[in-house]
């Protein structure tokens, strides 16, 4: 967790319409975040860092972000180095494209593309706690027990990320891609806002690496 | 892998919680938020708040319980009790509450179920069922409504949980009122009756009296999860050690950090 003393980093929580946005803002702000949920692109643009929560379909998730102009300005602060986590379809929404009801294109910050879970006979949704392995270290899971630790998932479909970009995976039916990240874009397929301690520190992780000191 | 599920359940009437506990990082015992959050710390799952408000006013209270709770508590919640159409499942989700739990409301009109699964998804929507052994011949149970005060005349709960499930209920909260307050145990013949049902997640409930019950009803009747109230409310025992007992009989489930 950030120091008292540290600058509290603003964090714009992506509203475009889906889902609910006051779990993940109340965990970052329970991690020492200034949160701004917002649907306008200007302030999307302004800010420090982006979380992209969501919950539904991809191809009607990318239409309401289009509709309200945040794709622009998503991956103009990206490209200025603003740190970004996308959570659950947020993570999804990053790759390039989806397979989900027909397909769409993502915001295409991550190489790769999703589709649906290869459960083999197990539940779908995979809905629950399951262990997450890390595979290789980044600064978001610093504090990730490297024998794994459990998360909360909700989710049918999952991102097939390029290996270079795969941080730690999960298993149902299949391995697949629980944390992703490229340099400053991470995503998480499960929950860190309903992961109880686990989740709160890799929120706080995030928080860290979205200092303001750091930002271009 | 998807491991095992301990969910504490609080009662609550008029915004506080039925029955007091005293432990020692609670301030107010009657408060279903301090205690919730006691129970994140400690290592619950989910944490279930079943709203038994007779009132009507009573029950805005349970709108600002799910504000309250998703402010400090970082696990899933499910918020039940007084929830009758898509409109009030809204107003507790839109709060931060992770799923819905209906029960009279689902036996009065089955519609329901499938309503909320189509705007929410089949997670958001738990069917509690209140069950108690029939009588004499026909074995099975019943199903009781209004928190077990009336029966509901030609159901019986294994056939009423598949039509739930059928329906888009995404789990069943199987409460058995025999064994409710008992201490013996689930029921564990109801609780696999149940399971062996449905296609999805079954929540054993009622009748915890000591930890070796846990883990009965998940390899015994089958359950996904299990809720429990007074053994944890009257700090008989603790998460962990509801947790470890669970491990120790072979059951996958996440430890406390």
């Amino acid at each position: 967790m950030a120091p008292v003393s540290a600058p509290r980093p603003r964090i714009t929580v992506v509203d475009y319409g889906m889902g609910n946005l006051r779990s993940a803002s109340k965990a970052l702000e329970h991690v020492g975040a200034d949160v701004v949920v917002s649907g306008d692109g200007e302030v999307v643009a302004a800010a420090d860092a982006i979380v992209l929560p969501g919950v539904g379909a991809f191809p009607e998730a990318m239409r309401q972000i289009e509709a309200r102009g945040l794709a622009t300005p998503i991956r103009e602060r990206v490209s200025a180095g603003a740190p970004l986590l996308g959570i659950c379809l947020g993570m999804q929404l990053l790759f390039e494209s989806s397979e989900e009801h027909g397909g769409a294109e993502g915001l295409g910050l991550l190489e790769g593309r999703v589709d649906a879970l290869r459960a083999k006979g197990l539940k779908l949704p995979h809905i629950g706690w399951s262990p997450v392995l890390p595979g290789r270290e980044s600064a978001l899971t610093s504090t990730l027990d490297p024998a794994g630790e459990p998360f909360y998932f909700v989710h049918s479909f999952v991102a097939r990320p390029a290996e270079r970009n795969l941080i730690a995976t999960s298993e149902h039916g299949e391995e697949f891609a629980a944390i992703v990240g490229d340099g400053r874009v991470f995503g998480t397929q499960f929950h860190p806002e309903k992961s109880s301690t686990a989740g709160l520190e890799m929120l706080a992780s995030f928080v860290s690496i979205a200092t303001p000191a750091e930002v271009a | 892998m998807v491991l095992k599920r301990l969910i504490p359940c609080l009662d609550v009437d008029r915004g506080r919680v039925v029955k007091g506990t005293n432990f020692v990082d609670i301030r107010d015992a009657g408060d279903p938020v301090e205690l919730a959050v006691h129970y994140d710390r400690e290592g619950a799952d989910e944490i279930v708040f079943l709203d038994i408000t007779a009132s009507h006013e009573g029950r805005e209270t349970i709108v600002d319980l799910a504000r309250r709770t998703a402010a400090d508590v970082f696990v899933p919640f499910t918020i039940g009790g007084g929830i009758r159409s898509v409109a009030d499942a809204q107003a507790v989700l839109d709060a931060g509450a992770d799923k819905v739990a209906i029960n009279s409301a689902a036996l009065a009109r089955p519609e329901l179920i499938g309503e909320l699964a189509e705007v929410f998804g089949a997670q958001c929507v738990v069917v509690a069922i209140d069950a108690r052994a029939r009588e004499g011949e026909g074995a099975g149970w019943d199903v009781y409504v209004q928190g077990g005060r009336k029966l509901v005349e030609g159901a019986d709960a294994v056939e009423w949980a598949a039509e739930a499930a059928a329906r888009g209920a995404g789990e069943i909260l199987l409460t058995s009122m025999d064994r409710d307050g008992t201490k013996d145990g689930y029921d564990l013949e109801l609780t696999r009756a149940v399971s062996d049902r449905v296609p999805i997640p079954v929540i054993a409930s009622g009748g915890v009296g000591e930890l070796s019950h846990l883990a009965e009803g998940i390899l015994e009747g089958g359950a996904d999860a299990v809720l429990v109230a007074s053994i944890l409310h009257y700090g008989d025992s603790t998460i962990a050690e509801a947790k470890r007992s669970m491990a120790e009989a072979g059951i996958p489930v996440r430890t406390a950090a």
